[in-house]
């Protein structure tokens, strides 16, 4: 019996030739990341535990992005603790404001995780970077502080799901169309506990971008980990951003699945889940009338510069409706800089939008972007639980870039392929 | 080590938003998350709850955010378990880690309704709905998760071994 991609990377992490799914091993962690939220109570827990040293000054991130730039006087304190540990323990990737950006976007960028790390984050979206073919999850601020402290996890192995991606995405279908159609399908707890294994010809299709929102979503499912194999787009992303040594682990042939899917993108339509579960999918096309408030577009599901770029080719020569509020957050500096040089920037501001700094903010109604009581917002964020994004009878719809552009432009849940017959 | 208490019930799908919206996520601080725990599916909780009073929710309870907030948020109320059909992978961790006693049983999820009086056992996974005459069964707990609870936690628990 073989075994999955994840299940060699731990067996691998745990110094064992072999693991089996439901079997209890200590790995050791590449990166061990926290923020602004769930760093403080780690940091706590670190001293509690009777820890004085992290582990390794080179494999923490600290990154303060959540309430940053800080929104109130409680959210400073907070930040100021994170930083005040991070320069006590000379960690070395703490990130201030100036060089932050959203975590789960900013430690593929910087080169800090690559193919067959092991990586747990305090923060549920830690699982973005199985896109790069790294086992990641997320863990709460005790599990932090321990591998903080240790350098080590304790994981029970997952079973796991295999998704075989098929054929090519028609123009508007991106990678949030992609995940959204899976949890449409198999429900916000159709992987619980589980691996999302993707694999498969149509994975080509797929830019890093692409899989970066898929594997970040794969919580949405309930998943414990969602994993792409390393390709060529894979190595080139490595290449271009990092100088540490990746390891490529593919799945046995005779690895086993609870379950499998196939996906064929080419029958995918831009897909819109409605209020309040990610699970309530539904194509554009049977999207309906629905008029919005708000428009949020960046998050670290869908802040990178392919995000931005499809959603400037929609605003371009456009205006947001009068009354639609558009928010666009690039998820980091780097991201940000390149949208200006592209000109993407001026397209935004031009089409009405507001540009912001990077930040996690709307997307866990923190700040910038927070509804009023009965509004409604698409947003390319993940979440769209009730009182997400600010009051509890607030609805958020939850699309891609390119989808929540074009509804900013008709100030209604909108086909991007129809965006030329709105004015 | 048992649990008793009168039960709020809930539905499917309780995530981590509702248990303690991010709005409070200022402070991990007990005495202040208690006072919104819950509030955005249920105005009444915080102002309700007792000592010892037990939630019951259904499918995949506690599901998104890894916030350590939601569950001390519920123990900082005074809850002293969660029975669910099923927990979400990172607060089914996290319960363990902050002391606070879950239990998955999905017969119990079914048939126990807001109100009901109800014990539940850790050592035998045995809970007993005292309003209803009636008994379900559990996942015990294995030995060093009675002892992580009975530590109150994973932090005092590590501190013990070493």
């Amino acid at each position: 019996m073989g075994m999955t991609m994840t299940q060699k990377i731990l067996a691998a992490h745990a110094g064992v030739e072999k693991v089996v799914a439901g079997q209890f091993i200590e790995a050791k962690l590449d990166m061990v990341l926290g923020n602004d939220i769930t760093g403080p109570p780690a940091i706590n827990e670190f001293h509690k535990m009777g820890a004085n040293e992290v582990f390794h000054k080179d494999k923490i991130a600290l990154v303060p992005d959540h309430f940053t730039p800080n929104k109130d006087i409680k959210s400073a304190e907070q930040c100021k603790f994170m930083r005040e540990f991070a320069n006590a323990q000379e960690v070395t990737n703490y990130f201030e404001i100036g060089e932050m950006g959203i975590e789960h976007a900013l430690l593929p960028e910087k080169g800090l995780v690559v193919a067959g790390d092991v990586v747990i984050g305090a923060d549920s979206h830690t699982c973005t970077y199985g896109a790069l073919g790294a086992f990641s999850t997320g863990v709460g601020s005790t599990d932090m502080a321990a591998g903080m402290a240790s350098g080590e996890a304790w994981f029970k192995v997952p079973p796991a799901i295999k998704f075989n991606i098929v054929g090519k995405p028609s123009k508007w279908v991106s990678g949030k169309d992609v995940i959204l159609h899976i949890i449409g399908k198999i429900g916000v707890d159709g992987a619980l506990y589980k691996s999302m294994e993707f694999i498969g010809e149509g994975i080509k299709n797929l830019t890093m971008d692409d899989r970066f929102t898929i594997s970040n979503m794969a919580i949405e499912a309930g998943a414990k980990n969602g994993i792409f194999p390393v390709d060529e787009i894979t190595i080139d992303y490595m290449k271009n951003h990092s100088t540490r040594e990746f390891k490529v682990y593919e799945a046995d042939q005779d690895a086993v699945y609870d379950e499998e899917y196939t996906i064929d993108l080419s029958s995918l339509r831009p897909t819109v889940a409605f209020p309040h579960l990610p699970e309530n999918t539904r194509t554009i096309d049977e999207a309906g009338d629905v008029e919005i408030d708000q428009v949020v577009i960046g998050s670290c599901t869908n802040g990178r510069i392919d995000d931005l770029r499809a959603a400037a080719k929609i605003l371009k020569g456009q205006k947001v409706k009068k009354g639609v509020r558009t928010i666009i957050f690039p998820a980091t500096q780097k991201i940000y800089l390149q949208a200006i040089e592209e000109g993407l920037i001026s397209i935004f501001i031009e089409a009405g939008a507001a540009v912001s700094t990077p930040t996690c903010g709307p997307c866990l109604g923190g700040h910038m972007g927070i509804l009023a009581e009965g509004e409604k917002c698409v947003a390319t964020t993940n979440r769209n639980f009730v009182g997400r994004m600010g009051h509890s009878t607030s609805e958020i719809y939850l699309a891609s870039p390119a989808v929540a552009a074009a509804s900013a432009v008709a100030g209604k849940i909108y086909n991007p392929e129809k965006i030329g017959e709105v004015n | 080590m048992k649990a008793r208490g009168r039960v709020f019930k809930y539905g499917d799908n309780i995530d981590t938003d509702v248990i303690i919206p991010a709005r409070y996520l200022s402070t991990a601080d007990p005495e202040e998350l208690k006072k919104h725990c819950m509030e955005d599916i249920d105005k009444e909780f915080a102002s309700k709850v007792e000592a010892g009073d037990i939630i019951v929710g259904q499918k995949n309870f506690g599901c998104g955010s890894s916030r350590e907030h939601a569950p001390i948020a519920i123990k900082g109320s005074g809850v002293s378990c969660v029975i669910a059909e099923s927990f979400a992978r990172i607060f089914y961790r996290n319960s363990f880690n902050m002391g606070l006693p879950i239990i998955e049983s999905a017969e119990a999820s079914r048939n126990i309704e807001d109100g009901d009086e109800v014990e539940v056992n850790f050592e035998t996974g045995e809970i007993s709905n005292i309003s209803k005459g009636e008994t379900y069964k559990g996942q015990p707990y294995p030995d060093f998760i009675q002892k992580i609870i009975q530590k109150e936690g994973l932090v005092n628990y590590v501190k013990a071994k070493i």
